[in-house]
């Protein structure tokens, strides 16, 4: 019997055939799932760096991979060396000449405190000023090559494409909290045009520092719950206050199906469509009537060749701000009707948090394992229902349940909206 | 495997530099008589900056408002943009410009000089810095300030303004955003993913902060200025410059259709990267060149004045491309990392379309037109890494 390779328009199915992650939780799949499913919450107090004077002190870095003195590059590089090479050997391939593109989601970094003040240190400047032009005096006598590096957003996929023989010109990108989705999808669209029969999509971000989260707390957008940091992650709970600033990596070897099968790997899941659109509103609100979030939760559905009724479960950007979960609530209501109370909906960042950049492509890869496994993993620290969004978010405990299908959300600052649709491998 | 592939036009210029503003500035800057840079030699010196000129941004961003949210950076590009959707003739209507597709090569990080600076005159005084760091942030930085910041806000900001919402994707990583946003783009609509997209991308030459970061790895141009390809190792380096480039793509089938007017087709858009040795680089480089007629054949070198590369690439076009005519672009714009492979797409297509007869700004290293173009290759070698070549043709009748 030959399995059908190519979808409902004619296009190649893309088949997921290598996974990798690091988080909070852990480095590795297994430990990821085992923790993940078991309802282990990966968020800690900071210890990175002095929290006097912050009104946020929880998050959940990485802080099991490099020393304190890691700047972002070297630790979001890291973290995506670990996810990539997983991800490529689960394929397959040997882990340093995987042979296809890179599309990598990256932060967008700058020149770290530490960098600024240890060059204001230095001698060999005549102004004795502190700014800019104090520095610049000083590159000249002391140039640091290494401190360029650390403020190149390309770094990263420079270091990656060497360590994992990749092929080409990689695109690194940024559409924010979506961005592992949108890496996810230029692999999917390389792969139906047919210019590649296989790409490695890598979602990583390390960037948890001072100023970083400084800026997320001036926008109120942090969670300030520190008494209890595993208890304040609560995504779609009332009493939610703000996400909690996360570090990881999520990796996927994305490849033809007719190619896959060829080869004789095994299929861990599907991507059967990918959905997006921007939001004109505001820089960091949603249009108030969810249309540009509506309209990507749809587009992913119909590129998938499905309606909303052969959702089985949503895997929920679900970041437990208040306004993000109640307009992704209200999105998911206006496609979904009354189905949505009966579609089960969590979200992985109750227990790992909001990992930013690398998020799509974690939640991602949660989501192939939720199929291959078929295992819910459970929104934690539910307890107080928002009577405003009534769903089944999988509260507090895993769920077997075998499902077909899965719908994965990510919004982001700048109006960024992608959904990913991903089946069961037959 | 592709089973559609069809031609990708571009109908829509927007671009700004030092020079000016809009496609026919530009081209005439290009085609005088004994055309000279726009350089700022004073405000940063020992630095050469092509500096931005004197702009009304209220003409492509009407509202206050959203200029107050927006550093320099973003507004050239969401003003670039502007002038791009308007040159293509796309109105003003949300119904229209939320088919668009968007890709935006952006850098980002504007910052706050006072206040880094405060930061940094606190922590002389103490020996808990982090303390200085947590305290000083969180009571100067204006909130606001990260979205001035964060990559994707630019083209976040594009959406605002000029309503283009039908996706919006930022890539970054200095000239390899430049020459994947092109890439990426000409491959969706050549495929049919997508019919009609803004792409392009701004830098912000005029910040100390920038030009900080790479003169630790002393890339800047601190000696005389002189063009480009003129600049001899040990006496060589980058100026940056302000630029804000952005093209509209389109279908044949989507152009035709609302009746766009066609500057150039862009046939094709490669890159690659590796190990940067001398015959590594010149080898990979080498292999992007497309193989075509050199007659009729206009070169946009992206030159960005790091001496090195300059070597590797014109022996690589002599080779290739013996006599044909050449330019490099950065001796008149400024280096603009990001941008700067958009910025040649726009030039190419420009004198395509009109039969602008472009002027060596450097005689002795670049190559004089003997008559309009028909074909027009705009190259690349990043500064530290990445290769391109786009490859553009003039469309019958222009």
């Amino acid at each position: 019997m030959t399995t059908n390779t190519r979808d409902h328009l004619g296009r190649s199915i893309i088949a997921v055939t290598g996974l990798g992650a690091v988080s909070a939780l852990g480095r590795g799949i297994e430990e990821n799932w085992d923790k993940l499913t078991s309802g282990t919450s990966g968020i800690h107090r900071i210890e990175r760096f002095d929290t006097e004077g912050l009104r946020t002190t929880i998050c959940g870095s990485v802080d099991f991979m490099l020393g304190k003195d890691a700047s972002s590059v070297d630790l979001s590089y890291a973290m995506a060396e670990a996810a990539g090479t997983e991800a490529v050997s689960m394929a397959g391939f040997p882990d340093d000449d995987f042979g296809g593109p890179l599309f990598l989601a990256a932060p967008p970094v700058e020149m770290e405190w530490r960098f600024r003040l240890a060059l204001d240190k230095e001698d060999g400047a005549t102004r004795d000023e502190a700014g800019y032009e104090r520095l610049l005096e000083i590159a000249r006598k002391h140039p640091d090559r290494a401190i360029y590096n650390s403020t190149q957003c390309s770094r990263i996929s420079e270091l990656l494409a060497d360590r994992l023989g990749t092929r080409g010109l990689p695109i690194t990108l940024s559409t924010a909290c979506a961005s592992g989705a949108s890496a996810i999808q230029l692999g999917v669209e390389a792969i139906r045009r047919g210019e590649t029969a296989r790409a490695v999509c890598i979602g990583t971000d390390g960037s948890i520092s001072q100023e970083s989260l400084i800026r997320f707390s001036l926008l109120s957008a942090l969670s300030t719950a520190n008494d209890d940091p595993a208890r304040a992650s609560k995504p779609f709970s009332k009493d939610r206050d703000g996400f909690v600033m996360a570090e990881g990596a999520g990796a996927l070897v994305l490849e033809s199906l007719e190619n896959a099968l060829a080869r004789g790997a095994k299929v861990h899941g599907l991507v059967l469509g990918c959905g997006e659109r921007a939001d004109d509103f505001h820089r960091t609100r949603s249009k108030p009537d969810g249309s540009p979030i509506i309209g990507a939760i749809k587009a992913g559905i119909e590129d998938a060749g499905l309606t909303p009724d052969d959702i089985d479960y949503i895997n929920a950007h679900g970041t437990s701000t208040p306004e993000n979960d109640r307009m992704e609530a209200t999105g998911l209501a206006a496609v979904f009707g009354d189905a949505l109370a009966s579609t089960p909906i969590s979200s992985n960042k109750s227990m790992i948090g909001h990992t930013l950049t690398a998020a799509g492509a974690i939640e991602a890869v949660f989501s192939i394992l939720a199929l291959r496994e078929g295992v819910l993993p459970p929104t934690i620290n539910y307890d107080v229902p928002d009577p405003k969004i009534e769903l089944d978010t999988v509260p507090n405990t895993a769920r077997k349940a075998e499902i077909g299908t899965v719908l994965s959300n990510s919004f982001g600052f700048g109006g960024q909206n992608a959904c990913l649709v991903f089946g069961r491998a037959n | 495997m592709s089973t559609t592939s069809r031609d990708v036009l571009v109908t829509g210029i927007g671009l700004v530099s030092s020079l000016g503003e809009g496609l026919d500035v530009h081209l005439e800057h290009f085609s005088g008589a004994a055309p000279e840079p726009v350089l700022e030699r004073e405000a940063y010196a020992p630095y050469s900056v092509h500096p931005l000129p004197e702009i009304d941004w209220s003409q492509q961003i009407p509202k206050r408002g959203d200029q107050r949210q927006m550093e320099t950076w973003q507004k050239l590009g969401t003003y670039a943009a502007g002038l791009a959707l308007q040159d293509a003739g796309i109105p003003f209507d949300e119904s229209v410009r939320s088919e668009i597709d968007m890709v935006v090569a952006a850098g980002g990080g504007e910052r706050d000089a006072a206040v880094d600076a405060m930061v940094m005159e606190r922590a002389r005084k103490t020996n808990a810095p982090e303390k200085v760091i947590n305290e000083t942030l969180g009571t100067e930085l204006r909130p606001t300030l990260f979205l001035a910041q964060l990559s994707n806000l630019l083209a976040g900001n594009i959406s605002i303004v000029q309503k283009v919402t039908g996706s919006s994707r930022t890539f970054m990583g200095e000239e390899a955003a430049g020459i994947s946003a092109l890439y990426s783009t000409r491959a969706r609509i050549a495929s049919g993913q997508s019919e009609i997209a803004l792409v392009g991308g701004s830098f912000s030459a005029e910040r100390r902060d920038l030009i900080l970061n790479f003169d630790l790895a002393e890339l800047m141009l601190k000696s005389e200025w002189a063009p480009v390809l003129a600049r001899r190792k040990g006496a060589d380096g980058i100026a940056v410059g302000s630029v804000g480039a952005f093209l509209i793509l389109e279908s044949p089938e989507h152009a035709e259709r609302r009746g766009a007017k066609v500057y150039a087709k862009l046939v094709s858009a490669v890159g690659d990267r590796g190990k940067r040795d001398g015959d590594g680089t010149a080898k990979r480089f080498a292999e992007l060149l497309p193989q075509i007629d050199p007659s009729d054949l206009l070169i946009f070198s992206g030159a960005s004045g790091i001496a090195e590369h300059a070597t590797i690439e014109t022996d690589a076009l002599a080779k290739a491309y013996p006599d044909a005519a050449r330019i490099a672009y950065g001796s008149l714009l400024g280096h603009s990392f990001e941008a700067h492979v958009p910025a040649g797409i726009a030039l190419a297509a420009g004198a395509l379309s009109r039969g602008t007869i472009l002027t060596p700004t450097d005689p002795a290293n670049e190559q004089a037109q003997s008559a309009a173009a028909k074909r027009a290759v705009v190259t690349a070698i990043g500064h530290l890494h990445a290769e391109g070549a786009c490859y553009l043709e003039a469309v019958d009748g222009s």
